[in-house]
């Protein structure tokens, strides 16, 4: 049920919820995956995020977001040259990413060796909706702790990775369940927790044979 | 406590003798968990961040994003001791629109309750802190304005994109002129009554925005807003009242903007977003608006 809280408000940046707010999330998750600013990012931006590039300040909500920045911070409208002075290259392209809601942006972030890539709409009200994580399909809102696994698909895999999960104490609140191929041996998982994970879990559940990678993205 | 209209949260009020923000606060808690004095804390939280932005944005020029408004804020703060309206009528229209030129320029505002009105509600209050009344009662006003808007969410919508113009700016006034009879001690009565004249009186507004961006018309509108807001709240404080009761206002609102057709809401392909001049002023900002596409 909605709260008046977010009838009254939310305090944010302007001047639209959905082409301002929603960007700015988007991007936050993103910058979330490291956890630091990226050396480099690339934003392509998919439908109604074309057009409002500049006119609702897409781009520099975009910026803003990968630079870390909170959503109600008044330096938004100059986050272009907080970029600049933390030395993180940007570029903007146009990309036609088919059949998804048209305020749609990926976002590819490098740093050093490693790199990251985030779909995500905003889909309406400053809510968004992160649809592939490294190419992994899933549904998050941002709202939550999430997880990111990739691990062997073998009989038991999911239940080692829950029971870490859960045996400290830490909520489920939704799975996203992925094979990769049918017949490949890969698959993934998309978690949403009710609590912050410490990072010793993280660091048990990469210690599990059948884990190939886990990566934890914070709440926006 | 199956609350689906204004007239439920009234009719509560008088079966238990609790005030209207009691009972929105105990129905926010029912619904969220939210406990009275978080939701107190929050909105007092909100309060500040207009109080805060209007502080350092009066009287300044703004570079919007699109270029088409920007300092107007200022021209009608200058011109306020001129004001043949009246200074309170007028200082409201200018706290209005300057937070709206401010939300253009990617200012810091309340979505109260949304980015593209978000002037409407602090012309208001601010005006009403400026007059004498105590900010802890604005606090209970906007509490009061947000079971307003919530009533028109459940019931109809508070966005422009699926019924107009009315149900931005329109809810926007609405929310302000009963949050205004409440800060000035009208009964419970009144601020329906305040709602239901303002949301009447926008009916069938269109949202046009030339371009598809949150300048022409809306910063100007949010002026109309907030002047209408306490005019309807006066007019409710003589004891006028609405004929048709709030609750049903919002459902016509929500039936004229489900008959209205898309050019009109929010895709800038009606109304005045394509009269000869806006055309002209889209066309020559076509090239710095455009981004390149991927190859
Ligand atoms: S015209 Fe449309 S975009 Fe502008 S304030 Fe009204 S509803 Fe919002």
């Amino acid at each position: 049920m909605v709260s008046i809280l977010d009838i009254i408000g939310p305090s944010m940046i302007g001047p639209s919820s959905s082409h301002t707010l929603g960007a700015m999330r988007i991007a936050k998750f993103a910058y979330n995956l490291f956890g630091t600013p990226p050396d480099s990012v690339s934003f392509y931006l998919h439908g109604s995020f074309k057009e409002t590039y500049i006119g609702h300040g897409t781009k520099l909500a975009l910026i803003a977001g990968i630079c870390g920045m909170e959503t109600d911070d008044p330096n938004v409208a100059k986050a272009d040259k907080i970029a600049d002075e933390l030395g993180i290259k940007y570029e903007f392209r146009g990309i036609d990413l088919g059949d998804v809601h048209p305020n749609t942006v990926k976002i590819v972030i490098k740093k050093s060796n490693s790199f990251h890539e985030v779909i995500g709409s905003s889909i309406g009200a400053g809510r968004v909706k992160i649809i592939s994580i490294d190419s992994i399909v899933c549904s998050v809102s941002g709202d939550f702790p999430t997880l990111v696994i990739e691990n062997e698909d073998v009989p038991g895999a999911l239940e080692s990775i829950i029971r870490i999960i859960s045996t400290n104490g830490i909520n489920i609140a939704q799975v996203n369940l992925n094979r990769l191929s049918k017949g490949s041996k890969i698959a993934s998982m998309v978690i949403e927790l009710d609590d912050e994970l410490p990072s010793f879990v993280l660091e048990s559940l990469k210690m599990l044979n059948v884990v190939r990678f886990a990566t934890y993205v914070k709440p926006i | 406590m199956n609350v689906k209209s204004l007239k439920d949260l009234i009719d509560i009020c008088e079966k238990t003798g609790e005030t209207l923000h009691k009972v929105i606060m105990d129905w926010e808690m029912l619904d969220t968990g939210y406990s009275n004095d978080y939701i107190i804390e929050k909105t007092s939280k909100l309060l500040s961040v207009m109080e805060e932005e209007y502080a350092s944005k009066k009287g300044k020029e703004f570079k919007t994003l699109i270029g088409l408004t920007g300092s107007n804020g200022k021209k009608m703060l200058e011109y306020l001791p001129k004001a043949y309206v009246g200074e309170n009528v007028f200082k409201a229209a200018t706290i209005a629109v300057t937070m709206s030129e401010s939300n253009a320029s990617m200012g810091r505002i309340v979505a109260c309750p949304t980015a593209g009105s978000s002037g409407v509600m602090p012309g208001v209050l601010l005006t009403l802190e400026e007059s004498g009344i105590e900010r802890d009662k604005l606090v209970l006003a906007l509490i009061v304005a947000g079971g307003i808007g919530k009533i028109i969410s459940m019931r109809a919508s508070l966005s422009g994109a699926e019924a107009g113009c009315q149900a931005e700016i329109g809810s926007a006034t609405a929310m302000a002129a009963g949050g205004a009879v409440y800060a000035m001690g009208g009964s419970p009565q009144a601020v329906s009554h305040a709602a239901a004249l303002s949301l009447k009186s926008l009916m069938g507004l269109v949202c046009d925005p030339v371009g598809g961006f949150v300048e022409v018309p809306c910063v100007k509108r949010n002026a109309a807003g907030a002047t209408l807001a306490l005019l309807f709240a006066d007019i409710a404080m003589a004891g006028v009242e609405s004929v048709i009761p709030f609750d049903e206002v919002v459902d016509a609102m929500m039936a004229v903007g489900r008959s209205m057709p898309e050019a009109l809401r929010e895709t800038g392909k009606g109304g005045i977003a394509i009269s000869p001049t806006a055309r002209r002023i889209m066309k020559n900002l076509k090239d710095k608006l455009s981004i390149p596409e991927d190859n």
